[in-house]
């Protein structure tokens, strides 16, 4: 039943629409397909559509009309829970438990899969290490203890702690100052080459989608306005995309 | 009779009835603490169930307000004909002063749920967590501070209102008021009304810091 097309796309959106209640259209016939093992960004002014189709892959939304297919299989037909167990989730403000320490809010996923205690610790230790945070001095901290690129960090190694095949960002590093933000984009840069993982990685900062994406989808207005290569974005005759490209070569973020 | 004096009856008073005083303070506190067990038990899962079927919110927290308004003597007055709960009078005491409590569990609970930040909440269902565990790990004790805040006015608000449970016979700290009242002896009606001011003090100060204790730093 399956195209070779399905085969290699880890997630593919089949004209999928969402729609409010009040009728207002969000996101218009998207068509697209995410490779295993690459990163598309989802780049987009606010309002685009790109944090709607986000949600759409973890079942947070359900299309309107079309379908949104993980591992081949629509997102309807999977259990919500078992989706979204396997696909990591780092949104903006990290969402980190304020009750919980840097400890228990990376072992979050691991504990709901009822992993043993001795492995979740190693696997906590292992991610707060790969996340650049000393386990032994962050641990025990609670959130409201860390820095905003702290709060980030854990947020990330929240989102890979139960080693999920795919991962979900939006605008994981939005919030932080623009020296933070450098830093932590170039370490993770290098957290996505070690890891191999299908990320979607939704951005307004073009800077940021140039710099992490192996593919760029442009979304305006809730259409899909072309996907290219980091090369081909800045070339492209594309008037949607050139308008990117004017507004940020002037120093504007757009 | 000067205000020394007076104090020194009132002491000699209290010394001579302490028995009785403290008897009636305990059945005092028994009602209160039936009245807040009933009122949990049944604010709580009410106070959830607003913020999970939103078209509840407005009959559950309207009637809890329309049984808040009616002046308690008159409630206990109106549960009187009702069969079984008239039949004894701290069965009725106590239904009455339940009614009154839920208000405020209610309505904390509620807002608590409520006012836990939405990127937590999003964090947690993409995570993958069930309703169930989203309620219990997240939201519940995000929110405890909030409820025992309710349980606080809640509790308060019943010490007063539990001594106008004595004119229907329940007993508690309102019987000395009542007798005070009709002998037109303030001795009698102090004798009431300061342990349960006491009463109500000392609820108020162990449930603010409990209230204290559960608030989570918010970043």
């Amino acid at each position: 039943m399956s195209s070779s097309a399905t085969i290699d796309a880890a997630i593919e959106f089949r004209n999928a629409s969402y729609r409010l209640a009040g009728g207002q259209t969000i996101l218009d016939h998207l068509q697209l397909e995410i490779r295993s093992g690459e990163t598309l960004v989802l780049l987009g002014r606010s309002g685009s559509g790109k944090t709607t189709a986000l949600k759409l892959i973890n079942r947070l939304l359900e299309p309107s009309a079309g379908e949104v297919r993980v591992e081949g299989r629509s997102t309807l037909a999977w259990d919500p829970i078992r989706l979204r167990r396997r696909i990591g989730y780092v949104i903006q403000d990290a969402g980190l438990f304020p009750h919980f320490t840097v400890e228990r809010n990376t072992a979050l996923v691991p504990h709901l899969e009822n992993w043993e205690p001795q492995k979740i610790r190693q696997r906590v230790e292992e991610m707060l290490r790969l996340v650049g945070l000393e386990p032994n001095q962050f641990s025990p901290r609670y959130p409201h203890e860390l820095s905003g690129g702290q709060r980030q960090r854990v947020g990330v190694a929240r989102a890979l702690a139960a080693d999920p095949p795919m991962l979900l960002m939006d605008e994981p590093f939005g919030a932080l100052d623009p020296l933070t933000r450098k830093e932590i984009q170039r370490e993770f840069q290098a957290l996505q080459r070690r890891l191999a993982k299908t990320i979607v990685f939704v951005t307004h900062d073009m800077r940021e989608a140039l710099l992490l994406g192996t593919r760029i989808a442009l979304l305006d207005a809730g259409r899909l306005v072309g996907v290219y290569s980091p090369d081909e974005f800045q070339q492209t005759a594309d008037p949607a995309a050139a308008a990117y490209v004017a507004a940020f070569r002037a120093g504007e973020e757009p | 009779m000067s205000f020394l004096d007076f104090l020194h009856g009132l002491f000699q008073y209290f010394s001579r009835h302490r028995i009785e005083i403290f008897s009636s303070t305990l059945e005092h506190a028994w009602l209160v603490g039936i009245t807040m067990a009933l009122a949990v038990a049944i604010g709580l899962p009410l106070g959830i169930l607003v913020t999970r079927r939103p078209w509840l919110n407005k009959p559950i927290l309207g009637s809890a307000n329309v049984a808040e308004t009616i002046p308690s003597l008159a409630l206990f007055g109106f549960l009187l004909p009702v069969p079984w709960l008239g039949d004894r009078a701290d069965r009725l005491a106590i239904t009455a002063l339940t009614l009154y409590a839920l208000l405020p569990i209610i309505r904390n609970t509620a807002a608590g749920i409520a006012g836990v930040d939405p990127a937590v909440r999003e964090a947690a269902r993409g995570m993958g967590m069930t309703n169930r565990q989203l309620l219990w790990q997240v939201e519940l004790p995000l929110s405890l501070s909030y409820i025992v805040a309710g349980v606080r006015v809640a509790t308060v608000l019943t010490i007063g209102i539990a001594t106008i449970a004595a004119a229907i016979g329940a007993g508690g700290l309102g019987e000395f008021i009542f007798r005070g009242l009709a002998m037109v002896n303030n001795q009698l009606i102090f004798a009431g009304a300061i342990p349960a001011a006491v009463m109500a003090l000392v609820a108020d100060y162990l449930l603010g810091w409990l209230e204290r204790r559960l608030r989570y730093a918010r970043t």
